[in-house]
């Protein structure tokens, strides 16, 4: 365990974070602290946590994945976490955590859907606001 | 299968406490869902003892009673500063640090039988049952 390293691979505007080893606590501080330094430096839109070999979730690492949601929604990208064993889910619901603001889907494929509708959106949605702008210029320049 | 003596100090402790307890829950034969509900188990209580009881250590035990039926038995002791409110400790959303507030509760309702003995000033043992269903 000692030494592991989870990489953080960035496909289009995606970070994708494999979970696949068993994390200490420092770890779990260590990943959060890499995925929003790599959110800030590829201006990534979304993050994409598989969590389909983890064996537990508990508390912190429950907290650990609202908290990177949370701070990577400030930085204007969106979090899905995806392929949660069912045992781990039932024993989330008994424990009482509920993942606030945390999308979870059954696999990468899901996620990837999500996070693409969302940001795919999101570009449309700009295009909008450039186009009325030089329209707002073009009256400009009329009056 | 004998018990066996798990040390409390740091992280990794946490780590190797929810692994170890995993492993002899599958080698009693526990089903999977009963081995992440007392690895889960094993990580939020050693987590206290490590955060909250300044180190302390986790004993496995594998028990049965008189009809062979087994179970297996956690105990997590610390020496540290005590809990002086065990019923705001189990409350749910109670915290001490920075813990989400779900360790005791939460994991009272993962296993079948929650004991804790808390003195102030001399420490805290938690001891936690599960039959193999």
């Amino acid at each position: 365990m000692n030494g592991a390293r989870i990489p953080i691979l960035k496909v289009g505007r995606v970070l994708i974070v494999p979970i696949q080893v068993d994390m200490d606590d420092n770890m779990v501080i260590h990943l959060q602290e890499r995925i929003l330094a790599e959110l800030d430096r590829t201006g990534a839109r979304g993050v994409l946590i598989d969590i389909s070999l983890l064996e537990m979730v508990d508390s912190f690492i429950g907290r650990m994945l609202s908290d990177i949601a949370a701070m990577a929604r400030i930085m204007d990208a969106r979090t899905v976490v995806v392929g949660m064993q069912p045992a781990v889910a039932i024993t989330l619901v008994e424990l009482g955590l509920e993942l606030k603001g945390v999308d979870t889907v059954l696999n990468a494929d899901e996620g990837f859907r999500l996070l693409r509708s969302e940001f795919d959106n999101g570009d449309d949605y700009e295009e909008q606001v450039d186009w009325g702008l030089s329209a707002v210029g073009k009256q400009d320049h009329r009056s | 299968m004998e018990s066996k003596t798990i040390a409390l100090e740091n992280d990794q402790d946490i780590a190797v406490a929810r692994a170890q307890v995993r492993q002899i829950a599958a080698a009693l034969g526990f089903r999977a869902l009963d081995q992440t509900r007392l690895a889960t188990v094993a990580s939020e209580l050693a987590r206290n003892v490590v955060k909250y009881g300044e180190g302390g250590r986790l004993i496995v035990q594998p028990t049965e009673d008189g009809s062979g039926r087994q179970a297996l038995r956690l105990i997590f002791e610390d020496h540290g500063p005590g809990i002086p409110n065990i019923e705001a400790a189990m409350s749910n959303g109670f915290s001490t640090g920075r813990g989400l507030g779900f360790g005791l509760p939460g994991s009272k309702r993962l296993v079948d039988d929650f004991k804790i003995e808390s003195e102030v000033g001399r420490g805290t043992r938690v001891t936690i049952l599960k039959w193999k269903a």
